[in-house]
């Protein structure tokens, strides 16, 4: 118990300044200022493989880890679809996965808001359309952001919420 | 008998391995599977092509690991028939890969099962879509079909699905429990559902892009499965790439295995009820991840392996970091291990949960790290070492409880040996180039990769077609072996240790379904 205490003591507070090198200071407190006056620090997010390789979800895991710690700023990932107000959608969309995607996106409530993560999501990558892959997720459901990258970071990610709070109508 | 005619018609196949093809007719077919299993064999994969634009057949291949090396059956059915002698008797993982194959390209096995595999209703019946005449552009409607569940009966049985989207951020599958009570009694798994048609796409590929689609087979293995494509391509065009690149490849790949590691103990931490072993590992995950972007341009080395080479070279202070970081992983693991293991709670829901006897991972040829922890010495970087491995004489991890608290136990072993594989690898980095140019061919060759990823032994059978093009490839995960294993493991546990006993297995969902 004591070695967990001190461990915790030792390692300090890791969470970084949001989005790090490459955004303004202006742009990073201009995502925290959207982000709580649209979602009142609640901004609640749901994740669907659609067909992903597993690649995107190793980095939307990190965005809980202690540098980026999401959850630090009201932002965090729910069990289920009805309770969300963010899809994060990664993969070419699989044939066997078209259905479970669209329930997902059918179950969540009025206002959402779907990100496409990652190369496949936003084109079909280098699976491309064919006999299993439809290929984006736009040709499945509605997409109001797309962040590229294979994987993208978690800085890529963390932008593209962003994105997600300028298309958000106050 | 069948031992004499393994020796006498074994031809060599090239391989980063020592491996041989050896061609077979229905009966030796059937007769050396047997003496394969007898004599201690596990059975790799299996996998089929469509030849008839060449010579009017299907053939059927076997691949299996005996002690120090592997061996490749080749079967060509008799012109008009779409039959061949089943394996799963004697080797259980053949059933589910029987199935894929049947739904993939019409070959039946003789007996096993027929419900479809990767099927769900997404393309027509009877269209097999890696046949040569079924165009890769075509797409179908969808037409899901319920999947018939084994039903168990009884007092007050009854059943729980979960998935195929599930509560966290993970791939997507589903698993049918029956349970009383709390106690699960049988568990189904459903996989598939991430099946996007890889082998098929592999074919519109030429040999030069193929390492990047072979990256992208299951996202946690990307070394290991880019550099099983390269190793094959390497060896059919009789290429011997650089010591240096073997070197670098080697640290892509033990980086990738700690990454992993250390991922799953935090997550293992997580599900068991502490937090804290989550923090803590994903900050030495993180760390390793930046110093990735910093060595090699990428978090994550999905393009890092390329055709006769690595992508980028490693410069003299980079090398100093990455010693040093070796070192400083090495004193922070070593503090979380004992914490691990004083930790009464933790250790409480690890010991004895999610068993997986030695005797049954034995029966059903359990591969990689959840072999190794129910006793089963098997690690191709052991037992056919090749280039570097053969002079870094790795030290294998091994656990003979088979719970939760073993696969913990190897992971925490591993990372130790893969650092101090790294400092042999990076103390002893050789001069030379990263990249030699592959010699063009005229000829079509079959060749294999194979590489022991995190999980276990990834395979690649790749089959040119002169000059540049990929006639046929083949990928195989070793959690095709142990998805059912976890089957077993889980029976007579309580519903809510699945989630751990799950995750002490980590198997790739979007690596089975191809």
């Amino acid at each position: 118990m004591f070695d967990i205490l001190a461990r915790i003591r030792h390692t300090g507070l890791l969470t970084e300044e949001l989005p790090v090198h490459g955004t303004s200071a202006e742009a990073l407190s201009d995502l925290q200022r959207k982000l709580q006056s649209v979602f009142v620090r609640a901004l609640r997010i749901r994740h669907v493989d659609a067909g992903s390789c597993n690649g995107c979800e190793l980095e939307i895991n990190a965005l809980s880890n202690p540098y980026y710690n999401l959850e630090g700023v009201g932002i965090a990932f729910v069990a289920s679809p009805r309770h969300a107000d963010v899809l994060l959608v990664t993969g070419p969309v699989s044939i066997n996965m078209e259905e479970a995607l669209r329930q997902t996106y059918d179950a969540m409530p009025d206002p959402k808001w779907v990100l496409a993560i990652g190369d496949c999501a936003s084109c079909g990558g280098i699976f491309g359309v064919s006999y299993a892959s439809r290929g984006a997720i736009r040709d499945v459901i509605p997409v109001d952001a797309v962040v590229n990258g294979c994987p993208p970071t978690p800085l890529a990610l963390m932008l593209g919420l962003l994105q997600i709070t300028r298309s958000v109508r106050p | 008998m069948p031992h004499q005619f393994l020796t006498r018609e074994g031809t060599p196949l090239p391989s980063n391995v020592t491996a041989q093809r050896v061609m077979v007719d229905n009966a030796q077919w059937t007769a050396i599977a047997q003496h394969l299993h007898d004599t201690g064999a596990c059975l790799l994969t299996l996998w089929g092509t469509d030849d008839r634009d060449r010579n009017g057949l299907f053939r059927i291949y076997a691949a299996f690991l005996i002690s120090k090396k592997v061996i490749v059956l080749q079967h060509a059915l008799p012109a008009g028939t779409t039959v061949y002698p089943a394996l799963h008797r004697w080797f259980p993982v053949a059933d589910r890969l029987q199935r894929a194959v049947y739904d993939l390209l019409g070959l039946e096995a003789d007996s096993g099962g027929t419900r479809p595999w990767l099927q769900h209703g997404g393309w027509p019946e009877h269209c097999f879509p890696l046949r040569r005449d079924v165009s890769a552009a075509t797409t179908y409607p969808s037409h899901p079909r319920p999947y018939p569940f084994v039903p168990v009966t009884g007092d007050g049985v009854h059943e729980i699905g979960v998935g195929p989207v599930h509560a966290g951020t993970i791939e997507p599958g589903h698993f049918r429990f029956s349970v009383v009570g709390e106690k699960v009694l049988r568990l189904e798994q459903q996989l598939g559902y991430t099946h996007k048609g890889v082998a098929k796409r592999f074919e519109a590929l030429t040999l030069q892009e193929g390492h990047r689609l072979a990256a992208r087979v299951s996202g946690d293995s990307a070394v290991a499965f880019s550099w099983a494509y390269c190793a094959a391509l390497e060896a059919i065009t009789d290429a011997t790439v650089s010591p240096r690149t073997a070197h670098l490849r080697a640290l892509a790949l033990e980086r990738e295995r700690i990454a992993n590691h250390l991922g799953d103990l935090g997550a293992l931490g997580n599900d068991a009820g502490l937090a804290f072993g989550l923090m803590q590992f994903s900050i030495l995950k993180e760390r390793l991840l930046r110093l990735n972007e910093e060595a090699f341009d990428q978090r994550y080395l999905m393009d890092y392996v390329v055709p006769g080479g690595v992508r980028t070279d490693l410069g003299h202070r980079l090398v100093r970091t990455l010693l040093d970081e070796s070192e400083a992983l090495e004193r922070d693991v070593s503090a979380l291990r004992v914490m691990y293991d004083n930790h009464a709670g933790l250790q409480d829901r690890f010991r004895e949960t999610g068993q997986l006897t030695p005797a049954l991972a034995k029966a059903h040829g359990a591969l990689g790290l959840v072999a190794r922890a129910s006793g089963i010495q098997r690690d191709l970087r052991i037992d056919l070492p090749w280039s570097p491995y053969n002079d870094l004489r790795p030290v294998g991890a091994l656990c003979v409880d088979g719970d939760v608290a073993a696969r913990v136990q190897v992971r925490f072993d591993e990372i130790m040996e893969s650092l101090r594989l790294i400092r042999m690898l990076l103390e002893r980095l050789p001069d030379g180039p990263i990249r030699v140019d592959l010699p063009s061919l005229n000829f079509t060759r079959l060749g294999l990769g194979l590489i022991e990823g995190w999980r276990g032994p990834v395979l690649v059978a790749l089959e040119t077609s002169a000059p540049h093009d990929i006639r046929r490839c083949h990928v195989h995960d070793p959690s095709w072996q142990n998805w059912p294993l976890l089957e077993h493991a889980i029976i007579g546990n309580i519903v809510p240790d699945f989630p751990l006993i799950n995750k002490s297995f980590n198997l790739t969902y979007s690596g089975h379904d191809g």
